[in-house]
Formats: C-alpha cells, structure tokens, sequence
C-alpha cells in the first residue's frame, strides 16, 4: 500500500482512507480531553468509575458534565464539521483556494441579524436566548438566497457574478450593520463585539438540536456532491461535457452551505479561519479529491474546533477568551505557513 | 467532595426552611456595583469570586475573575464553588444565566437601573440575600437621605453651569453622553446641566455640535483604557479649545465606576463633583 505513492503517483487514496482512521482518532481525543479539562474540577475517571459500580454521582459533577461540557461539546465537533465542510464546498465550487464559507455571504448576512436582534430586538419586544440566533440564521439565509437569485440568469449561476456581488452584498450589510451599531448603547457594542468573535458558552441541549438539524444532514449528504467537484476542476464546460449536472452542482453547494455555515453562526457567533485552514491542510496531505476532502474535513474540523473550544475555556480560566480569537491566532500562522510553503514550489 | 456536593445539592431547601442557619458564604458577584454594595455592608469575607467589572474597592481585585458580565461561561462560575450567585440583572449570555439558575444554588438577579432612584433597591435586594436587612435598610436610608440632599443642594443652585461629559476622544471624535445616559443623571445631580443634548445615550457629536454646545466644564473618566482622552488631547481640539471650560481649564476626571457605577458611591460622587464644579460648600 506505502508503495502506491511511487508506482501510482498521483493517486492518494489509501492514504486519504488511512488519514480519515488518524482523523477519527484525533477527534475522540479532542473529545476526550474537552469533556475532561476544565474550570471546574471534575475527574473524568472517576465519574466514569462511579457510574460503572452503580454509585451515584454528585449533582455538581453532574451538573457540569451533562449540561455544560456535554452540550459544548456536542455542538463544537458539529459547528467544525459545518466549517470545515462548507470551506471546502465553496474552495471546490469557485476553484480558489481564498474561498471561505463567508463568501456566498453567510458571514455578511448572519452578522446583520445578530446585529438588528441584539440592538432592536430589546426595543421591538424581542427578548430571549433564542432572538440573536434566530436573526443570524434568517439573515445569512436571506443574504445567500439574493446573491443566489442575482447570479443566476437564464438557468446558469456565474460562479464570478456569485463573488462580485457577494463583495457588493458584505459592504451593504457592513453599512447596514454601521447604522446599527451607531444606535447601539454602550451594552449592546459589547454585545457585538463578543458575537463576532464567537463562543460556544451559550452551548445547551436545545440548541444542539436545532444546529444539528441544520448541520447533520449537510455534514453526512456532502461528499455526495464529490465527485462532482472533482469534475469542476477540470472546467465547468469540461465537467458538462463528461455528464456532471454542473448547475444542480452550484445549486446543492451554495444550499448546503447556507444551511450549515447559517445554523454554525447563528449558534456560535462568527469563528473565522477553520473554514479556510481545514480543506488546505487536507489537501495538502492528502491530494485535492473532493469524495475524500469532505469527509476528512468534517473530521479535522471537528477536531480541531473542539481543540481551540478546550483551549479558549483553560487559558484565563474561570474566565473564558471568545473562540474567534483561538482559531484566527492559530489558524493565521498556519495558513501563512502553506501560502509560504507553496510560494516555494510553484509561484 | 461528597459533603460538598451534598451541601450545595441541599443549600437551596436549607435555605426556604430556615435562612439563618445556612448563610451563604461563597459567593460569586457578578457586577461592579452589586460587588460595590456587598463590601459596603461589610460583607466582602464571604465572596469568592467577581466579574471584570467588579473592581471597587480595590481589594476585589485579589478574588478569581469569571469574566465580563455579558460574556461569562458557567463552567468558570461553578468551578469556584460558590454557595451563591449575585448577579446584576445585565449578566448574561441568556443561555449561561439559564445553566447558573438551574445549578441548585441561590442565583438572586440584582435589578440593573441606571440612575439614582434604583441605588435603594439593589441594596435591599443585596442585603435580603446575605441575611443583612436590618444594615441594608439602614444603608438604603442613608443613601436616600444622601441622595435627596444632594437633589436639594443642586436645585438651590442658581446658574448651573453646562457640563459636557466626553467618554472618549477616538481619532478627534468627542464621544459625549447624551440624554438619559448615566453620566447626565449624574450631572444633574451635582447641580450640572448637560451641554449635550439632541441625542440619546453616547453617541460622537459633530465638531459644530460641540462648537455650540459651549461647555462651562469638561467631565472625562478617569481611569477608561486605551482611547480615552487626555486633558491636552481635549484642548487641543478646535472645536472645544473655544469653549469656556478649555478657555478657564476647568477639565475634570473622575472613576468612571464611582461616577457612572449608581450604587452606594453615588452621593459622594455627585458631592464631589458639585465641589469641583462650584467650589466646596
């Protein structure tokens, strides 16, 4: 099998279908160690313990692992997998390596929701956990279903005219979202600033399900659309040409991504970098093929966001750092690392 | 661990039957001015924690930080094992509050007004929570009384003199409080008139604006991170280097939480800034 890679040069499967087994075992011990570090002192093992020889646990230790950690836990791998997932839909769909989820204007469009809830929302009547998220998740989808409509003419979406006005559609919602935050009062300006840095602190079982549903069915329907993107590769006539449905293609990818990237947002505030870093990584370990990228990036996506959610809880614990920060600082660095990395070798 | 466990699983029911017998004495504030308030009823021994924002009297500071008041994580809050949860009724986000009022303890939600009429109840709400009515009605009283001299002495002033309170000066912009901010009721307490007006909470003002607005005095924070302005920055600007305050150098900086906090404080910032606007009494 390590032979593969001399006799077949171009073709890394083997090693993509092993690196997913590494992938699976990186994410239990992300998962693994997130439910086992924390402000709270609660020994893992010894809950564990406890639950096997039918002792009872204490409320407390309850209390942290079933409603704080658990949750948290459970929507960090979902909200990676959504990143990770959508990033390499949209580098696979424009052909671009700069292409992140934000650019069908999810970001944009969940970033005024959040915005118009958490300013108005008090003023209109509109209190409640579930107000922001709810405006985040109309808004991205709002946002992504008019760059959808004005880049598709005649059946055909542009994929240029997708990321043209996708530029014109962020700066409008940045002055939309500078209107607001003008009218903001000292409070809410605090209010926006931690949601655009993101934070899983708000993580509970409710809010897991709505995510999930949004997220799950995106995460395991993707590599489906795989294949198709390999054939975009080579072209979007090419692909026509060979049989792919290279419209429904556009049309699945842009859906997908509204849906997990929208209910990622809305859950979490915007984290930025997973989305770009992870398919980058990926393909660099294991080659461009989109039926194994995809998988592989729910994957490290998950892993990796769990990872900086963990760090972002220990660093300045009891407090916490919004997870934006972790992610951008770490994945900056990384990204620069491949552009280098590459620049060497081609450019 | 257990007996903890058990403590804290029982604290609340302990506490319907007979509150004298489990008085809370971990506690967590969550709050500049409830923390304000705990140590003003000489109660401050029995936190174990507080909030970035709790940082008066300085003493606080030594305590474990959970975090901003806005932004906390209830992991981090429970993990200093508190008996007790005060919180100012701005805590959030919604869904970590919903975990900490869920967690068995006592959370008791400390009202969150602004302004000079709430300062009685946060203290009665305080002062019920840690078994201490009898102080907090006095504190309450005397705070009232403090408060409605202050009201009086301020009307008895015959020409006020126009304040404008800046609360920062980003890139040449005067960011001044507006009407119903805090930093007008305070104002008028002291006997001031805000000089700006038009506007509602802190929002940058127009260079004519300020123009017109012609200050008799300037009010800055004193302590107010990065961006906040310097009295040179401030006499510097055109447009306020005409106005009667930068032409008589009457730039005043107070603590932006004693000024602006409404918690047992209050009296004594709005003497003091009387004094420094119209001379001791």
């Amino acid at each position: 099998m390590a032979g593969l890679s001399l006799s077949h040069p171009g073709d890394r499967s083997a090693h993509a279908l092993r690196l997913s087994w590494g992938l699976v075992g990186l994410m239990a011990v992300a998962a693994l160690v997130a439910l086992g570090l924390g402000a709270a002192s609660v020994s893992l093992p010894k809950v564990l313990g406890d639950l096997l020889a039918g002792r009872g646990v204490a409320a407390q230790d309850q209390l942290v692992l079933m409603q704080i950690r658990l949750p948290r836990l459970v929507l960090g791998l979902m909200i990676g997998a959504a990143l990770g997932v959508s990033g390499t839909l949209m580098q696979g769909l424009f052909r671009n390596p700069l292409a992140d989820p934000g650019i069908v204007g999810v970001g944009a469009g969940a970033g005024l929701g959040a915005v118009l809830a958490i300013v108005l929302g008090g003023a209109l009547g509109l209190l409640g956990p579930f107000v922001v998220p709810v405006a985040a998740f109309l808004g991205a989808w709002g946002a992504v279903l008019l760059l959808y409509r004005v880049a598709t003419q005649g059946g055909q979406t542009s994929v240029a005219v997708l990321l043209l006005a996708g530029v014109a559609l962020a700066a409008l919602a940045g002055a939309a979202t500078g209107v607001l935050v003008y009218l903001a009062d000292d409070r809410q300006l605090r209010d926006l600033t931690f949601w655009s840095m993101g934070a899983l602190s708000g993580a509970s079982w409710a809010k897991c399900l709505w995510a999930g549903a949004f997220i799950l069915p995106v995460v395991l329907l993707a590599p489906r659309l795989g294949a198709g993107l390999n054939a975009l590769a080579l072209g979007e006539a090419t692909a026509r040409q060979i049989g792919h449905p290279v419209q429904r293609l556009k049309a699945q990818s842009v859906l997908a991504v509204a849906a997990a990237t929208g209910a990622a947002t809305a859950a979490a505030g915007g984290i930025g970098f997973v989305g770009i870093v992870v398919p980058h990584l990926l393909r660099l370990a294991s080659g461009p093929d989109h039926r194994r990228l995809l998988p592989n990036a729910a994957l490290l996506g998950a892993a990796l966001l769990v990872l900086a959610d963990t760090a972002a809880r220990l660093v300045v614990a009891p407090a916490e750092l919004p997870i934006g920060i972790i992610t951008a600082l770490l994945g900056a660095p990384v990204f620069l690392w491949i552009l280098l990395r590459q620049a060497g070798r081609e450019v | 661990m257990i007996r903890l466990a058990l403590t804290l699983a029982l604290a609340p029911f302990v506490q319907v039957a007979s509150p004298a017998l489990a008085e809370p004495s971990r506690i967590v504030v969550l709050g500049g001015t409830a923390a304000e308030i705990v140590a003003a009823l000489g109660q401050q021994d029995r936190l174990v924690a507080r909030d970035s924002t709790s940082t008066f009297p300085a003493s606080l500071t030594t305590l474990p930080d959970v975090g901003y008041l806005r932004a906390l994580s209830p992991e981090g809050v429970l993990s200093v094992g508190p008996d007790m949860i005060l919180a100012e009724a701005g805590a959030g986000p919604a869904e970590a509050v919903a975990v900490l009022q869920a967690a068995g303890l006592p959370y008791v939600t400390v009202p969150g007004e602004l302004g000079p009429d709430g300062i009685a109840d946060k203290i009665t709400v305080i002062g019920a929570a840690l078994g201490q009515a009898p102080a907090a009605a006095t504190l309450a009283a005397q705070v009232k009384a403090d408060l409605a001299e202050a009201r009086g002495r301020a009307a008895a002033i015959a020409s006020k003199k126009r304040v404008l309170f800046i609360l920062s000066l980003q890139g040449g912009k005067v960011m001044a409080g507006g009407e119903g901010s805090a930093a007008e009721a305070i104002i008028q307490l002291a006997g001031g008139i805000n000089a700006a007006s038009g506007f509602h909470g802190y929002k940058p003002m127009t260079d004519e604006a300020v123009l017109a607005a012609a200050p008799d005095v300037i009010l800055m924070m004193d302590r107010a991170g990065p961006g906040a302005a310097l009295p040179d920055e401030v006499k510097a600007l055109p447009a306020l280097a005409a106005s009667p305050a930068v032409q008589s150098g009457a730039v005043l900086r107070m603590d932006g939480l004693k000024l602006l906090g409404f918690g047992p404080r209050t009296p004594a910032a709005a003497a003091e800034l009387r004094a420094a606007l119209y001379g001791a009494e």
